[in-house]
């Protein structure tokens, strides 16, 4: 069987490496600085204010002598035990504390909400910073269009890649030179949507941005409302980069680290070439 | 496939070790005063693109009654410890005055009654803590502004200070009770006002009675408790630790509209 020559193409340019890295240590960043901030107050609401009786979710901690401190968590009224993660967790000294988050996913580890204001802020102006860099590059280079939105083709054949990619099938030779149809529906999805919403939910946030544009507390149902879909959006951004490291690992961890560093992708020969 | 118990104790530790001098790392860049102050420069983007957004113009969302939170959670200090208030206290607060001085031309000592003859305005508003909560509550209380041009501020003036009687943390030198600070954009603005009732009522001690400072586009901390005395300064130096307010010298912002 004759052996397919490999073939190495430019993968990424550099402006999508450079902002796709600094808004990878960006989100890192936010989300620890952002558990902080949701630990002085750990629980979320629905609405305008908050029913302090009712919560949607709630890290909380009991104590009783025999026992010692539990977390408990609890969501739509359900309470869990959840000790040693939600609500009651090692903190110094190896002893069991109260808090919402673990210190190990916290920034700084310990509770201090002023520090994690100044992260969280600070990261959040560069994460929009870079962003709009990312958009404005995506939309005049033509990478947005050519590289991330799917071809009609693609479409019809998504029943197909699914199958693929549940079977850890991956794309080779010719058809690896793009992004398949799962990648550019995901990119995007990330991009043009958790993206802006995650910064558009924080922003609402602010009791300063609501008088300037109390249009976001109708959109979002209310500040406390916006709380919650800021985490559900973190959560649902936590989500994409596990997968999205699991998939990088599992369809050639060297290759795709590469080509987002140098640039360089060598295609992946079929499984026939082996 | 069983993993040696060995060699998975040793990842373990190793992951471990990595994660403690990850987060070791953060935590000592968080105390680094070079660090801190380039996450500090946030602070002054924030403030100009929502001074920018803002000017002295928008009014913060009002509620109506059906909005009104059932429990408002009371914050910070809930009783004043100070038995000059405490006497003020058990008289309803007739003996209190506000006193208003610092740079300005007429030097004031206003009763409750003297406030409430004054313009008032009323408002239903949205309270935001620092920690994340918020509680919807209505406000009766006079404009600042109106305050402040009958003490007449003199032009060098650039901050309005209020000195509270609650003490929040204990310390030698004083600086623990709690003050605040406003520069003229937020101290005129209508619904900037000093409160003296609370969802139809005097204002209860646990919210700082007998008089508190409602700032409705900034964050809890900010609409200081128990105010006694307002001082038009130039500088904040020199007052607490000198950032502006009891929060602020212990890190958070002085501009709290985020």
């Amino acid at each position: 069987m004759v052996e397919r020559p490999t073939a190495s193409i430019r993968r990424h340019s550099i402006m999508v490496r450079v902002t796709h890295w600094i808004n990878a240590a960006c989100l890192l960043i936010l989300l620890m600085s952002g558990l902080q901030i949701f630990n002085a107050h750990p629980a979320l609401y629905w609405g305008q204010a908050s029913a302090f009786d009712h919560p949607l979710l709630a890290l909380t901690a009991t104590d009783n002598n025999e026992a010692g401190i539990r977390g408990v968590t609890q969501i739509l009224g359900h309470a869990f035990d959840t000790t040693g993660l939600f609500g009651a967790s090692t903190g110094p000294g190896d002893q069991i504390w109260a808090r919402g988050f673990p210190s190990w996913l916290t920034l700084p580890s310990y509770q201090d909400l002023s520090t994690g204001r100044r992260w969280h802020f600070f990261f959040a102006w560069l994460l929009v910073f870079n962003g709009a860099v990312y958009l404005v590059y995506g939309l005049i280079s033509g990478h947005l269009r050519r590289d991330l939105l799917p071809t009609r083709l693609q479409l019809r054949k998504i029943g197909h890649t699914i199958r693929e990619h549940l079977l850890l099938r991956f794309p080779h030779g010719d058809e690896a030179r793009h992004y398949n149809v799962l990648q550019k529906l995901t990119y995007l999805a990330v991009a043009l949507v958790l993206l802006p919403l995650v910064v558009l939910t924080g922003l609402t946030m602010s009791p300063g941005i609501d008088a300037a544009v109390p249009e976001l507390l109708t959109v979002f149902g209310g500040r406390q409302s916006a709380r919650t879909i800021h985490f559900l959006a973190a959560s649902g951004l936590v989500l994409f980069v596990l997968v999205h490291i699991a998939m990088t690992l599992l369809s050639g961890a060297w290759n795709n680290l590469r080509s987002m560093i140098t640039g360089t992708y060598v295609l992946p020969g079929g499984p026939h070439a082996h | 496939m069983r993993t040696d118990p060995g060699r998975r104790s040793f990842l373990k530790r190793t992951a471990a070790l990595a994660g403690t001098l990850a987060l070791g790392g953060c935590d000592r860049l968080s105390e680094t005063p070079w660090f801190r102050e380039v996450l500090e420069s946030a602070e002054s983007a924030t403030s100009r693109a929502q001074r920018f957004l803002l000017g002295s113009g928008p009014f913060a969302r009002e509620y109506t009654e059906a909005d009104l939170s059932p429990v408002f959670k009371a914050n910070g200090s809930t009783s004043v410890d100070d038995s000059d208030y405490q006497i003020l206290a058990e008289k309803d607060f007739v003996d209190w005055r506000l006193q208003v001085d610092g740079l300005v031309s007429h030097p004031q000592k206003l009763s409750l009654a003297e406030l409430r003859a004054m313009p008032s305005r009323t408002q239903i508003t949205r309270h935001d803590c620092v920690e994340g909560w918020s509680c919807i509550g209505q406000w009766t209380g006079v404009p600042l502004a109106h305050v402040l041009e009958r003490a007449g501020v003199q032009s060098r003036a650039r901050y309005v200070v209020f000195r509270c009687a609650d003490t929040l943390e204990p310390t030698p030198d004083g600086t623990g009770r709690y003050y605040e600070s406003l520069g003229f954009e937020d101290a005129y603005h209508p619904q900037t006002i000093l409160a003296y009732e609370m969802n139809g009522r005097p204002l209860p001690i646990p919210h700082g009675a007998p008089l508190r400072l409602r700032v409705e586009r900034q964050l809890g901390y900010k609409m200081a408790k128990y105010v006694m005395r307002i001082e038009l300064v130039e500088s904040l130096a020199g007052i607490g630790r000198g950032r502006g307010g009891f929060w602020e010298d212990r890190g958070y912002e002085w501009y709290a509209g985020i």
